[in-house]
């Protein structure tokens, strides 16, 4: 039931439609409408929650933290990517607001997506911090200025929403695209002065569907939840791949990921 | 992994891009309406004589060089990618379209330039 | 674990057409009057090197109401492009910490366009000072 602590007059309806599809029974989505009473503190996920609660317990969605924290609930609302936690329904009033899935993913089932695509994406840049020289424990903390820390930090902040790939029109041509969430967890490690792998990952980037996918449409941090920037992730690595293609004779060859980082992001 | 071919072309687009941000405005202005209309500018600022001085200098050379295979550069990336955007024809096609001409456009320059002589 | 059929939905082959990314597109679009302007450089560029008659015929399309129009097409696609090109500038630039803490990229769309400006000045300074 919508919130009785809630703050306000008596409760709205609003009709959402939400683009259903079950494998088992449908040939390919279809929408389907329902009517929802709201008050202006609820999000669009609870009111997907109140649907499967007291209208139709058979949609399927993905949830979880409902803080915008853990970024499962990414679904496309009034045709742009959002975070259904921190969507509001008072927004859309008196709408019909459309609710689909996520936009360039395959549907598995009503709102819920395949993202073994992207997981394999993220797996595939070395998210891990290989140092560039390895300190015994009795040499203490690898150490780090608030500057440096500044360099790399909002990439850090990346919930794996997948909203950014909901955005990007160049990932919606090409699905082997890395793709904006995979960039900025790349420029998260090669940004990071601790990192010495530079090398390693620039070799995703300096390919077709690395960096190269990208037009710089930008949408991608327009519709991040976390002000992470992909866009700046992906652009900053077509200067630093773009400066390696030519000088990259003048290197040296560097075969341990241990060693001095070259060719690659400062 | 193979890398891609893109840096060799978006460089000069990079270059041409920022070309074009200091100096398009100005020069259209100036070349293309100021001087024509005789508003602002003298008509006879790109008389026949002035002109052809301009071209036979090396630094005048080196200017139209930079502008005119630049700015051709920067347009023919950016045009590339608008009709592979609009599906307008398959990848390999448009980029020797798009690429073959700017080169053919760039020998032009050259060659006209080396025409003028010094 | 997929789903028995996961459903793929057929492609937007006309995104390019419609909000948000539209401005993109048109964004894009003033690549064609930067090539345009250099186009007719070019043909004046040839025309000069044909000789004077040629060079003549060329500053006499200039003059006609054409070009006019056309070059103030190209005035206008050239402003957007120094607008949008010192907006997604900052993006391709690592961020930049200053004093340990991050520039703020509108500060340095401010100081490109500030750049674009004083350009733009100066070239007129020099036209004028170039006058026969």
């Amino acid at each position: 039931m919508p919130s009785d602590a809630a703050a306000g007059p008596a409760s709205r309806d609003i009709v959402i439609e939400i683009l259903r599809y079950r494998s088992e029974t449908d040939q390919k989505p279809v929408p389907q409408a329902y009517r929802v009473p709201f008050t202006d503190d609820m999000s669009v996920l609870q009111g997907l929650q109140y649907i499967k609660d007291h209208l139709d317990g058979t949609l399927s969605f993905r949830w979880s933290c409902r803080m915008a924290i853990c970024g499962s609930c990414g679904m496309m609302i009034g045709g742009e990517p959002k975070l259904a936690c921190m969507t509001f329904l008072r927004d859309y009033y008196p709408g019909p607001l459309t609710v689909e899935p996520l936009k360039h993913f395959p549907i598995e089932r009503d709102l819920v997506v395949t993202v073994g695509g992207f997981v394999k994406k993220i797996e595939s840049i070395y998210p891990y911090l290989i140092p560039k020289t390895l300190r015994r424990l009795d040499e203490g903390e690898y150490l780090q200025t608030p500057s440096q820390l500044a360099q790399y930090e909002p990439f850090s902040d990346c919930i794996n929403c997948m909203l950014c790939y909901a955005a990007c029109p160049q990932f919606g041509e090409n699905p082997d695209f890395i793709g904006p969430g995979a960039m900025a967890l790349l420029q998260r490690y090669n940004g990071d002065s601790r990192d010495g792998a530079q090398a390693k990952r620039m070799e995703i980037v300096h390919a077709d569907n690395g960096a190269w996918s990208c037009t710089a449409v930008g949408h991608c941090s327009d519709v991040c939840p976390k002000q992470v920037d992909p866009a700046n992730a992906v652009n900053q690595n077509k200067t630093n791949s773009a400066v390696d293609f030519f000088l990259r004779f003048l290197r040296r060859p560097s075969d341990s990921p241990l060693g001095a980082s070259d060719g690659g992001a400062p | 992994m193979k890398r891609s071919v893109a840096p060799l072309f978006w460089l000069p687009f990079g270059a041409g891009g920022m070309l074009s941000a200091l100096t398009g405005p100005a020069l259209v202005l100036i070349t293309g309406l100021a001087v024509p209309t005789g508003i602002g500018v003298s008509p006879s600022f790109m008389s026949f004589a002035r002109a052809t001085a301009f071209a036979q200098h090396p630094v005048g050379k080196l200017i139209l060089f930079g502008v005119i295979a630049l700015f051709i550069w920067h347009g023919a990336e950016r045009i590339y990618l608008t009709l592979r955007d609009m599906h307008a024809g398959g990848r390999l096609a448009l980029m020797w379209i798009c690429y073959g001409i700017a080169g053919a456009l760039t020998f032009v320059t050259v060659a006209a330039l080396v025409i003028i002589g010094f | 674990m997929s789903g028995p059929r996961p459903y793929v939905r057929p492609a937007e082959t006309l995104w390019w057409a419609h909000p948000p990314y539209l401005a993109y597109t048109l964004r894009e679009a003033t690549g064609v009057a930067v090539a345009g302007y250099a186009l007719v450089l070019l043909a004046g560029l040839v025309s000069l090197a044909s000789g004077e008659r040629a060079y003549d015929a060329w500053l006499d399309f200039l003059k006609s109401p054409w070009s006019l129009a056309l070059h103030a097409l190209f005035l206008i696609g050239m402003i957007v492009h120094v607008w949008t090109w010192f907006r997604i500038m900052p993006k391709t630039m690592p961020r930049l910490v200053i004093g340990g803490r991050l520039v703020p990229q509108n500060w340095i769309t401010a100081v490109g366009l500030a750049m674009a400006t004083a350009a733009f000045i100066i070239i007129l300074l020099v036209a004028e000072w170039m006058q026969p």
